[in-house]
């Protein structure tokens, strides 16, 4: 099995180095991801593991080390743009800023980012009831709670075709009841051959046994 | 396109609930061209004279006024760092920003400049002339705003930044439109200036997106 998978890697990384403000966050940090799989990356406030997912993202450029796609590298300004934007239509990133804006609705929020984004999915009413929010659709996001904008932000990952999902602590503000909804989703997603690699304090071994844990060490 | 049409939905959306955006570069436009004939007192034609010049520069500071939350709350919320990584939408998504905040900020004045000939007690060639050359220099003022704006992102205090990096850049425009509007009112050919600020406007509409795009890429990572 583990054979198999080498060769059908989506997602891989190698000798990754981040320097901010002269303090070296991490180096020689190497992975692989591949469909099917997901990646926790744990580590302590301040390890760097918002920086290495914004690597992994494509929105950093690592200070040394290459990211692949797919074995075509993305960071390499040589590199032709096809296969930027090839991963860039198989991610789904959505980072510790939620990206929904508080002056629309939940509704108007989605229309924006299935165009943006591409999402086949446009039955936004049956999504946002799936995530407890039936009856507001049509409210300001800044009138809901933390938990609630949350949740409009990760409905996202209802209606998209993407494959390879990065996500920075994605359960953060959120209920028992949505974390457990969201789990759900992760193994529906990983099923259909998916990738996800996310961050979070949460235990994710026993919810998945197909996961891994990349720990980074808080160095000073 | 269907992204181009999105963003600009979006960005009427916010418009229509954050009047304030649109409507305090209005105001603030309005209340500086009244404090110029009270200031300078009851000579008509003293004030016919330095009209042109006025009228550019109150356009261009409350252009310069709507510019600075351009960017800024997509970039609060995260927004543009998930366009940055979807790569495709954000240029759609620029020119939907630039195009909307001509919309919201230079057409208003546009409309209201018969009432601005008026106040300042203009002839109709000049109003003409003030519709013509505004209509031609409010885009290349909305795309070097849209510039400072994605440049001066992650500044804190970004604002007076903002005004100081464009407004010298602001300066041709400012002459050759002040030049115009002159030459009108003295009942001169003004096509000329027009013509320059048209091929100013050409040269800043095909490059000015494409720095925009670079300098929003540049902050966000």
């Amino acid at each position: 099995m583990a054979v198999s998978l080498v060769s059908t890697n989506l997602l891989t990384a190698f000798a990754l180095c981040c320097v901010r403000q002269d303090r070296v966050l991490f180096d020689a940090v190497d992975l692989e991801l591949a469909a099917g799989e997901l990646l926790h990356i744990s580590g302590k406030n301040g390890a760097g593991k918002s920086s290495l997912l914004r690597i992994l993202a494509g929105l950093a450029t690592p200070d040394e080390g290459q990211v692949l796609w797919c074995g075509k590298p993305l960071s390499d300004p040589s590199s032709n743009s096809t296969s930027q934007s090839d991963f860039a239509s198989s991610l789904c990133y959505i980072g510790h800023l939620s990206g929904v804006q508080p002056q629309l609705t939940a509704l108007e929020n989605l229309e924006f980012w299935q165009a943006a984004f591409a999402l086949k999915n446009t039955d936004y009413y049956a999504v946002l009831a799936t995530l407890g929010l039936a009856g507001l659709e049509d409210i300001p996001c800044q009138m809901m709670s933390a938990g609630q904008q949350r949740r409009v932000s990760l409905a996202r990952l209802w209606l998209t075709q993407a494959k390879l999902w990065i996500l920075d602590e994605p359960f953060t503000a959120l209920d028992q009841g949505a974390i457990k909804l969201l789990q759900q989703r992760f193994k529906q997603h990983l099923e259909q051959g998916g990738a996800i690699i996310l961050t979070t304090h949460q235990a994710m071994e026993q919810q998945f046994p197909q996961s891994r844990t990349l720990e980074l060490v808080y160095r000073w | 396109m269907v992204m181009f049409k999105a963003a600009f939905v979006r960005e009427w959306r916010l418009l229509a609930r954050q009047k304030a955006d649109w409507l305090n570069p209005l105001m603030f436009f309005v209340i500086v061209l009244t404090l110029f004939p009270l200031g300078v007192g009851a000579k008509p034609n003293l004030l016919a004279e330095i009209a042109p010049g006025i009228v550019w520069i109150a356009a261009l500071l409350s252009v310069l006024l709507g510019a600075e939350r351009l960017f800024k709350e997509d970039f609060r919320q995260g927004t543009l760092e998930q366009l940055v990584a979807a790569r495709d939408p954000l240029f759609p998504y620029v020119l939907a920003k630039i195009s909307s905040s001509w919309c919201s900020t230079a057409l208003p004045l546009l409309l209201i400049s018969p009432l601005i000939a008026l106040l300042l007690g203009l002839s109709t060639a000049a109003w003409q002339a003030i519709v013509l050359s505004l209509l031609l220099g409010t885009p290349l003022l909305n795309l070097l705003a849209a510039l400072g704006a994605a440049l001066t992102l992650s500044a804190d205090k970004g604002g007076i930044l903002l005004a100081l990096l464009i407004l010298p850049l602001y300066i041709p425009l400012l002459i050759f439109a002040s030049a115009a509007v002159d030459n009108a009112t003295l009942g001169l050919d003004y096509s000329a200036q027009l013509a320059v600020l048209a091929a100013m406007l050409c040269l800043a509409a095909a490059l000015v997106p494409l720095a925009v795009l670079k300098a929003l890429r540049l902050n966000v990572g």
